[in-house]
């Protein structure tokens, strides 16, 4: 049986601007505007970070792991979110989600608080100064930084059967879910000389499979660092994907690769379509190819476009769930618009690219792109085409271009708002976010796998939670109502 | 009247009057088109005012 698909986004912000124009100070001056405004600043706690481990189960003997980097400004949400520097980027870390639904709230409330922090900021600067964030995954001139998903998966799933049933996935789903991107920048990308691409994020990608995230980016993620029992669970962290603006997007992002990995776990690999032989080569060649006819020559001889394999990905998913229900992702009516969103988006993207430029990031974007070009008759290469690019991510409502292009909305402001103060019920981010907002006084540090006490005198106390799905609010509200102080809840978890 | 309304309108009006029957799709381009104009215009308003500079200065170190 499939297991519950916890799941979730860490994204980093593109920045400009401030004291120094130091991407670094810039970024914790966000955090630390972010931070001040709550009620207290809790530390994360890097116990058991172990980004070197590699799910292969080798050593990374070509591979270096990423630094850890532990004096940059670092704090837990009420949302169970962490909000942090990350090298030269503010990064927002949601909490784990019980649903894409649920997942992609929460990646909407961490433009709010980016947007929010990045207000206090700005406050205490002089306008001169200001900082401007980026919901987006490069500059333009070679440097990318990264959207990043996790998703729950069984331990007793081979490492090898992921990499066989994903690939196709991940190389062509960027025909709905990519963000697009005016040109090139890579030497490879930019010999293609490419109007627009799909993606922000393919030309960047070198590996088929590997532990780095920041140099020979592989398509497959080997780092095993799954924050919670590694007996019973890996976390699949995806690293090629693009930040996206549209809710609708995020969803099918989120919704599509729980869906097969879900039916991995429950019919195995063989149920995928074959992997084209030369992953890396697909991927690019998928991006730079608008009109979707682009094909790969696959393992078993069949030559397929991104679009056929999104076809067929897709009549594997609507079939798992006819037979077999989709409870490991969401609710039948979750599911269900899921399927019949994904559905509509790759019909749309093939054949009426003004149906889905309400839901697809780059159909909306070359849509504006293309109409600014045509206006004034521009060039290919014309900056105010790169302008726009950059500008559809901007993310201060005055400046916005993807708040103006009429991409329809998931869920209501008045969820968004709740959703940045409060965490998702149904997994472990409630008992985090509650202890952070009940107890802060008490709390020392917190991370994703345990919330750590000083109750002022005796040890500090870990308070463990090895399982995502345990920590909820039907496991622990009664308990922390309870609890008026934190000596209370440890007291009543000894019990 | 919303535009929404006042295009409606139009639409049931020209339907009545006119003996020659417009294309559906014509009218769906001709209504996207006017879409885009308004869009485009507003973007125009809020788009950077020195696009040349505004996509040189954005520079970003890599992350992940």
């Amino acid at each position: 049986m499939a297991i519950a698909k916890v799941l979730g986004i860490e994204t980093e912000y593109g920045i400009t601007g401030g004291p120094d124009v130091d991407p670094i100070t810039s970024s914790s001056i966000v955090v630390n505007a972010y931070a001040q405004q709550g009620r207290t600043r809790i530390n994360w706690d890097f116990q058991g970070e172990t980004p070197d481990l590699d799910a292969r189960g080798l050593a990374g003997l070509t591979s270096f792991a990423p630094v850890v980097e532990t004096h940059l400004a670092n704090t837990v949400l009420t949302n169970g979110a962490r909000l942090y520097v990350d090298h030269a980027h503010p990064e927002y870390s949601s909490p784990e989600c019980r649903t894409p639904q649920e997942g992609t709230l929460y990646d909407v409330a961490g433009e709010e608080v980016m947007r929010r922090a990045l207000t206090v900021a700005n406050e205490s600067l002089d306008p001169t100064q200001s900082i401007t964030l980026y919901k987006n995954n490069s500059d333009g001139k070679g440097n990318s930084y990264g959207t990043h998903e996790n998703y729950l998966v069984a331990r007793d799933v081979e490492f090898s059967a992921i990499v066989r049933a994903m690939v196709p996935h991940f190389v062509s789903r960027q025909v709905i879910v990519g963000a697009g991107k005016v040109g090139a920048e890579t030497d490879h990308g930019l010999d293609a000389h490419p109007f627009f691409q799909l993606s922000q994020r393919a030309e960047f990608f070198e590996e088929v499979v590997g532990l780095e995230t920041t140099l020979k980016r592989p398509i497959i993620n080997t780092r095993d660092e799954p924050h919670c029992d590694a007996e019973r669970f890996r976390r699949l962290h995806v690293i090629i994907g693009d930040a996206n603006m549209s809710q609708y997007a995020t969803l099918v992002k989120l919704g599509s690769t729980a869906l097969l990995l879900a039916l991995l776990e429950d019919e195995g690999a063989q149920a995928f379509p074959s992997p084209p032989r030369h992953p890396v080569r697909a991927v690019r060649a998928y991006s730079l190819d608008t009109t979707l006819r682009a094909v790969e020559i696959c393992e078993d001889d069949q030559w397929r476009s991104a679009w056929d394999f999104q076809d067929e990905l897709w009549t594997m998913a609507a079939r798992y769930i006819d037979q077999r229900g989709g409870d490991a992702v969401g609710s039948p009516d979750e599911v269900g618009l899921i399927l019949e969103q994904w559905r509509e988006m790759l019909d749309g993207v093939r054949d009426d690219h003004d149906a889905v430029a309400d839901r697809v990031d780059w159909v909306a974007k070359l849509r504006i792109v293309k109409g600014i070009q045509d206006r004034y008759d521009l060039a290919d290469d014309d900056a105010k085409l790169r302008a726009i690019d950059l500008q559809y991510h901007d993310i201060r409502p005055q400046r916005s271009l993807a708040q103006r292009v009429g991409l329809r909305t998931l869920r209501e402001d008045e969820d968004i708002r709740e959703a940045v103060h409060n965490a998702p019920t149904t997994t472990r981010a409630y008992f985090r976010g509650q202890c952070v907002a009940r107890y802060p006084e008490q709390i020392v540090a917190a991370n994703w796998d345990s919330v750590v006490f000083d109750l002022g005198q005796g040890p500090l106390q870990r308070v463990p939670m090895m399982d995502p799905l345990r920590g909820t609010a039907a496991l622990t509200e009664d308990l922390l109502k309870v609890s008026p102080t934190a000596d209370d809840l440890l007291e009543a978890l000894d019990r | 009247m919303t535009e929404q309304e006042r295009i409606q309108k139009q639409r049931s009006e020209r339907a009545k009057d006119s003996t020659v029957d417009v294309p559906v799709d014509a009218t769906k381009g001709d209504q996207l088109k006017a879409e885009l104009d308004d869009l485009l215009d507003e973007i125009d308003e809020v788009l950077e005012e020195n696009a040349e500079e505004f996509v040189r200065n954005y520079v970003q170190k890599g992350g992940e």
